[in-house]
């Protein structure tokens, strides 16, 4: 939260996203609006498929070009709406810009070429410099995400996932990036090294002082690195908020039930909490709120019209009819 | 590195005394007494028989194949042609440039043609190019040879006359032959660029090289088609391998005097060393060509190279 200035540097608008499979159209992400002041890092909570990453690469426009397709809305980057841009400038904007960590390590590089090649590719790209200095800078940034320089001729079928998600690190912070987006940076990583690659995630966010968004199923990891939080449910935010103010006060049953899934230390429990039913088949979401066929609250309204965003205190919004108090459960 | 090659090359050995041994056997086994074919009909049965002794036709068949080795390895002599009496070693070196010039102009075209072909079916997978062009890889499949290069010599030769339809001596000999052989080579090696191409540029690491800024046209090319070249080399060795040993219908119909007809012509007359030393040949050629592939695996595949420490 140290350097959030007021000023947005992200202004996603009415983002709407569909995938085309087997002649049937999936929504991904529908009117999803969201923000982000520079220097502020955002959690964005959900189960899988609610459209988390599919919303992360709309903002960089690498979406898989033939299924996929953002049929409306307007990304605002440093003022300027990305989905007007030429397939030139987004280049620019890649990477030098706008930089992401992907999920899995252990696909997300180039199997046949150095460690040090692929960060140098990235910096090429972005700055004319002479090939020795590329691959200083390279080894520079090994050595920032805690990798000995001498392995910079490496490739990557010789680091572990820990070390070679680091390199991924390394490669996406190497432009000096606005906004840097991780999907799930440490999901597919054990959870040793899940501490030790969000400790570096976080010593690096504030010695570059960029925005972040942290996609995540982890609501602890949000606790830890984030300043507010958005909670995805079937392709649109349901719930954001400071972390301080949805983590106290939150008002979605969604969120409640996220809450309440994780297991409680105190209590002797035999059965870990679940969320009844299953994710909406995004093929055929549920009329009205598409929450309402699990949600404990739901009434009648909610399965006829989808509920409208409201702001229960400044900055703080929910999607939802009803009205939770504090966690409660009570109307 | 250098011991791997070392060692894959004394692995022929044991691959070439098994091919000989296999090719003696089958020759043995064939009808038709050779003697009597460079006599003629009308030989009497002491001069075929006199013959069968000179050439060592007359001995039981282990004894045959112990000294042909015998030479084969204290003197590297593979025997003399039945027929011309040259020594075999003349006659298919006589007609290996011919091959070889075949083979390497119809690899280069397949590959100058069938990668790139590959490669924008794949980037533009189900668009008109592409269904077009596999329906045409399919027809290059199939096509036979003989047909194919007799299309070609009506064509350019007899219509148009601006290509021979025979010789193999200069470059425009070699384009209606090459072309003819390659149409096949072609087909083979796009549709295995295409589908190598398919699997590579969907994975996640082509989407980070997206995410850096790269351009369409580097992702393609410096990481897809980098990734993707494994299995297309592969085809490539194996569809050169298999052209080393001789086109005999495209030879026949270019009268090109390449080891494709040799060996036809020496089966016909029962001239069994310029088989044998034929197929020897052709085994050492196609092993030489899959260490070059393995070999050619290492500079690809960072992970392979380091197994061949």
């Amino acid at each position: 939260m140290e350097h959030t200035s007021n000023e947005k540097l992200l202004d996603i608008r009415d983002l709407s996203v569909e995938y085309h499979s087997n002649g049937k159209i999936v929504k991904a992400v529908s009117n999803l609006n969201l923000s982000l002041k520079k220097g502020e890092t955002l959690g964005f909570v959900g189960e899988t498929g609610a459209g988390k990453t599919t919303t992360a690469l709309s903002i960089l426009r690498i979406l898989p070009e033939l299924p996929s397709r953002i049929t409306s809305g307007e990304i605002w980057f440093n003022g300027e709406n990305l989905l007007l841009k030429s397939k030139k400038e987004m280049q620019q904007i890649r990477g030098k810009e706008i930089s992401m960590i992907f999920q899995d390590p252990m696909t997300s590089l180039d199997p046949v070429a150095t460690v040090g090649k692929q960060i140098e590719e990235m910096i090429g790209l972005h700055e004319k410099l002479p090939k020795k200095e590329l691959r200083e800078k390279a080894a520079q940034m090994l050595e920032q995400v805690g990798i000995k320089r001498e392995r910079i001729d490496d490739y990557p079928h010789q680091f572990s996932g820990g070390m070679k998600q680091r390199v991924v690190i390394a490669m996406a912070l190497s432009c000096n990036p606005n906004l840097l987006i991780a999907d799930e940076p440490t999901t597919a990583l054990n959870v040793t090294i899940q501490a030790q690659v969000l400790e570096l995630m976080k010593n690096l966010k504030r010695q570059y002082q960029m925005s972040m968004i942290m996609i995540t199923h982890d609501l602890g990891i949000v606790a830890e690195i984030c300043d507010s939080v958005a909670i995805m449910y079937a392709g649109n935010i349901v719930e954001y908020g400071t972390v301080e103010r949805v983590y106290e006060n939150f008002c979605h049953p969604y969120t409640e039930a996220l809450f309440d899934s994780i297991p409680s230390l105190d209590e002797d429990q035999e059965e870990l909490k679940v969320i009844a039913g299953l994710t909406p088949d995004p093929t055929n979401l549920p009329s009205g709120c598409p929450f309402h066929p699990r949600c404990p609250y739901a009434g009648p309204e909610c399965a006829q019209q989808a509920p409208e965003v409201r702001e229960t205190e400044p900055g703080h919004i929910v999607r939802c009819h009803k009205d939770l108090k504090g966690g409660s459960g009570n109307e | 590195m250098f011991k791997y090659i070392i060692k894959r090359l004394l692995m022929l050995i044991p691959i070439l005394l098994v091919v000989t041994f296999v090719i003696f056997t089958l020759l043995y086994i064939t009808p038709g007494d050779p003697a009597k074919m460079i006599l003629g009909q009308t030989a009497t049965e002491e001069a075929v028989a006199e013959l069968r002794a000179e050439l060592g036709l007359d001995q039981p068949f282990l004894i045959q194949y112990l000294n042909y080795m015998k030479d084969l390895i204290f003197h590297f002599d593979i025997g003399t042609s039945y027929t011309t009496g040259q020594p075999v070693i003349d006659e298919i070196m006589n007609c290996l440039p011919a091959t070889l010039k075949l083979a390497l102009s119809s690899i280069l075209i397949a590959v100058v043609v069938g990668v790139p072909i590959g490669v924008i079916s794949a980037v533009k997978q189900y668009s008109i190019f592409d269904n077009i062009v596999m329906v045409l890889g399919l027809a290059g499949i199939s096509m036979p040879v003989f047909w194919l290069g007799l299309l070609l010599i009506i064509l350019f030769s007899v219509r148009l006359g601006i290509l021979p339809a025979s010789g193999y001596s200069t470059w425009q000999q070699m384009i209606l032959p090459a072309v003819t052989l390659s149409a096949q080579s072609i087909a083979v090696v796009a549709r295995m660029t295409r589908s190598s191409m398919l699997e590579e540029i969907r994975k996640d690491y082509i989407r980070t090289v997206r995410m850096k800024g790269q351009t369409e046209m580097r992702i393609t090319i410096f990481h897809g088609l980098r990734n993707a070249l494994i299995p297309i080399v592969t085809v490539i060795g194996t569809q050169f391998g298999s052209l080393l040993g001789g086109a005999v219908m495209c030879e026949t119909i270019f009268s090109i005097p390449g080891i494709g007809r040799l060996m036809v012509d020496s089966i016909k007359t029962r001239n069994f060393p310029i088989v044998q030393g034929g197929v020897l040949f052709i085994a050492i050629g196609f092993a030489l060509v899959n260490l070059l592939v393995d070999i050619i695996y290492a500079f690809l595949d960072p992970k392979i190279k380091a197994q061949y420490k």
